[in-house]
């Protein structure tokens, strides 16, 4: 199995609270792991280290073996070394969020064209061409390109988010609870979508409160409790046979609601 | 007669419009470097824009332009006698007035910017970098255009207050519309008429200008009505 990316020894405080206390995660080709644990366990921080949205205070990231260069910055913390390397990882490694975060001023074609033309230098045409294909992936019809991000439901938001992203063509998507902003009846839409794109087999780091989809559709599972992997495994083994009191505790506490 | 008077007044109607065009462009250049500053993050420049806009907007309009158009030259002028340089300074009352205009409003405006950037969803500004932008890019396609349609009921405000602040110059001998209107007024001692031509034509370009500012944020909001950060 060819390894896509890496993480090691992640840490990270804020003050004196250690939110991270030392993780390490690889995510090899095809992989889709989810990273679940309770609330203020340290996922989403983790999740945002990766493409350093958030700086580490200790650690090392790797993107197909390529390491991100880091340097120590004056408040302490990590950051990247060449503004340049990190633009090119980041590009491969694209990332949708709990709230969208579309951009509002833009048409849906402008968001989806933006990044594939500016970083990756596609022609227009091309860009265009790769928006229609991807609005059609996640199953929206090409009249919402016109359209402003408010002007569509948060569910048709978080799809084209996921297109966004999908228009970078990247080695790893990251997920941050893309579905906990949205309303009941319309998480069902988004985890089919991705479900779809695990099936693909994309490379996935997902950050999820959704136990059907860490079980039925990521192929690892990573139970985080307290900065630390708590449990990790196949959905099988976390799920059904863990002797792990923590998790059994998190999951009875999910499971039945 | 009182046409003739009249049309004097609003011949300078494009000086006092420039005046005030002029002053705009500086101050909102000012303006927005000076909230960049403020928000950098760097210390001694933040401070630094503090301090600027705290003197800025405690002074007077007034007094900061006479002290630009007489006090400035003359101190300039004494520096460069006693340096030995046979030089003499004189600033015309148009610049002086331009750029104390500038200077005073950049104040404003930087407050402006600031809270305008201050409201931009931060969401929306970490997808562009998670997707390898470059942060130029990021600022001109993401940050300024959202910054304007957030800051556009403030600036529109300062632009009204700056254009009034133009009557200003006429106390140091620009002969814009308030100077005109003076000196009509003195001339023809009726005062009533002239001041009031000179008040109807201010209340004309604050009135278009709302009109064309309020139409301006209509365009730049493609019905965010509803929008997610």
């Amino acid at each position: 199995m060819t390894e896509k990316l890496r993480a090691e020894g992640i840490r990270k405080s804020y003050g004196t609270h250690e939110v991270l206390r030392g993780v390490s995660l690889t995510a090899g080709a095809g992989d889709v792991i989810s990273l679940i644990g309770s609330s203020g366990s340290g996922k989403s921080t983790l999740l945002r280290c990766l493409n350093l949205l958030e700086r580490p205070d200790a650690g090392r990231i790797l993107l197909e073996g390529e390491a991100l260069a880091l340097a120590r910055q004056r408040d302490g913390r990590l950051g990247a070394a060449d503004p340049k390397q990190l633009r090119r990882m980041r590009a491969r490694l694209s990332m949708v969020f709990q709230d969208f975060c579309l951009w509002s001023h833009m048409t849906i074609l402008h968001n989806l064209t933006e990044a594939p033309r500016q970083v990756l230098g596609k022609s227009r045409a091309e860009a265009e061409d790769l928006a229609r294909r991807t609005l059609a992936k996640v199953g929206l019809p090409e009249t919402v390109l016109n359209r402003h991000p408010g002007q569509l439901s948060g569910g048709q938001q978080q799809r084209v988010a996921i297109a966004r992203a999908l228009c970078m063509e990247p080695e790893v998507m990251l997920f941050d609870e893309p579905t906990s902003a949205l309303d009941p009846e319309r998480v069902a839409e988004v985890l089919k979508v991705m479900q779809a794109l695990a099936e693909e087999g994309r490379t996935m780091i997902v950050v999820t409160h959704e136990m059907g989809f860490a079980r039925h559709a990521s192929t690892r599972v990573v139970f985080l409790e307290e900065g630390r992997i708590g449990a990790e495994g196949p959905p099988e083994d976390i799920f059904t046979r863990t002797e792990n009191p923590r998790l059994q505790r998190f999951l009875a506490g999910r499971l039945q609601p | 007669m009182v046409v003739q008077f009249a049309s004097t007044i609003l011949a300078a109607a494009g000086l006092t419009l420039l005046l005030a065009i002029g002053a705009l462009v500086l101050a909102s250049a000012l303006g927005l470097a000076l909230a960049g500053a403020r928000l950098s993050g760097r210390r001694w420049l933040a401070g630094l824009a503090v301090a600027f806009t705290f003197v800025i907007r405690g002074i007077p309009d007034l007094v900061m332009m006479l002290l630009a158009f007489y006090s400035l030259p003359a101190l300039i002028n004494q520096l460069l006698e006693r340096a030995g340089i046979d030089l003499y300074v004189d600033f015309s009352p148009f610049a002086a007035g331009t750029v104390t205009l500038g200077i005073l409003f950049s104040a404003y405006m930087s407050e402006t910017f600031r809270s305008a950037l201050g409201n931009i969803p931060a969401g929306q500004i970490e997808a562009a970098q998670a997707l390898g932008l470059h942060p130029l890019r990021i600022f001109l396609r993401i940050t300024l255009p959202q910054m304007a349609l957030l800051a556009l009921p403030g600036f529109t405000n300062n632009w009204l207050v700056l254009v009034k602040a133009t009557a200003l110059v006429s106390l140091i001998g620009l002969q814009d519309v308030m100077f005109r209107a003076k000196a009509a007024a003195e001339a023809t001692g009726q005062p009533f008429t002239y001041y009031l031509v000179a008040a109807g034509f201010y209340l004309l370009v604050t009135l278009g200008s709302t009109w064309a500012l309020a139409r301006l944020g209509r365009r730049l909001d493609p019905a965010r009505t509803g929008a997610r950060a």
